[in-house]
């Protein structure tokens, strides 16, 4: 590795934990690291707070502004040859049952996976519990994930394709 | 909506020096599989988001809210979050926030389907805790 490259990757590893920091930061001034404003804001019979889509519509209205004008503008990122945004256009099944359980977990935990790991790192034992769940409810998905992708193999093996 | 705004540019700053979607549970996903190049951008955004936790204990303990159910339903709901997160390819971040604002039909499906999901699982949970 040349001075240049170890340069490039520290100025990298840096900006990645200035990023994480700064959204960290966002959800916690806007009260996504507290479950009971999650459950008030999911939940329009009891009292509710719809201040959370505020936070999602400023996030949203940020965030178009500036992928715009990347996407015009830059022609490849800083620490990387090119972008890597996803261009599925297609439904499937797997989208809308994965989003459908993430919903659940969510509505009844109060947290979703961001604010879950800065509440974590705060020392609140039941944001730890529930990112150890978390993780293992990840782990769970990717054996499954490399179960479904070795049976598709084997079935493609078997057709002689 | 300054907390808001954070998030939307802590997200590009993201796409703009690394080329990649800020969602969470991908990120954190990555870190669980196999080593590859990615893996050290991602703990270290991760490294981030600890150290606004332990800033935030420290300096406005009252912004970490206590959890509104039990360890038991705490458990499952971690189980849930981190199996279809990982389902559906993303959560509030990358679905919500990147997803939308890039005009992504995949990720308003998503979006449409978690808020009706999450909704419905509060309004039950809330009746019986």
């Amino acid at each position: 590795m040349t001075a240049v490259d170890a340069r490039s990757r520290a100025a990298a590893i840096a900006m990645a934990a200035l990023a994480g920091a700064l959204f960290g930061a966002g959800l916690v001034i806007s009260g996504m690291t507290q479950p009971a404003r999650i459950a008030h804001f999911l939940d329009p019979l009891d009292g509710w707070d719809p201040s959370l889509a505020f936070v999602m519509a400023g996030a949203v209205a940020v965030y178009a502004a500036c992928h715009a004008w990347i996407r015009r503008r830059v022609d490849r990122p800083w620490f990387d040859i090119r972008f890597h945004v996803p261009a599925r256009a297609d439904m499937d099944r797997q989208l809308v049952a994965g989003a459908a359980i993430f919903g659940v977990g969510w509505g009844l935990g109060g947290l979703c996976p961001g604010p879950s790991v800065v509440a974590a790192a705060s020392g609140n034992t039941s944001a730890i519990a529930f990112v150890l769940a978390m993780l293992a409810g990840m782990y769970l998905r990717h054996r499954t994930m490399e179960r479904d992708g070795a049976a598709a193999a084997a079935r493609r093996h078997r057709s002689g394709a | 909506m300054l907390g808001g705004a954070l998030i939307g540019m802590a997200s590009a700053l993201v796409l703009l020096a690394h080329g990649r979607i800020a969602g969470i549970s991908g990120i954190a996903g990555g870190v669980l599989q196999r080593a590859t190049p990615d893996r050290a951008w991602r703990l270290a955004f991760l490294g981030g988001l600890v150290a606004a936790g332990v800033v935030a204990a420290i300096a406005a303990p009252a912004t970490i809210g206590p959890p509104v159910r039990s360890i038991g339903a705490v458990l499952v709901a971690g189980l849930l979050v981190g199996f279809g997160t990982r389902l559906g390819d993303g959560c509030t971040s990358g679905h919500g926030v990147c997803g939308l604002s890039r005009g992504s039909g995949r990720s308003l499906v998503a979006v449409v389907t978690f808020l009706t999901t999450g909704a419905i699982t509060a309004m039950i949970a809330g009746r019986l805790s």
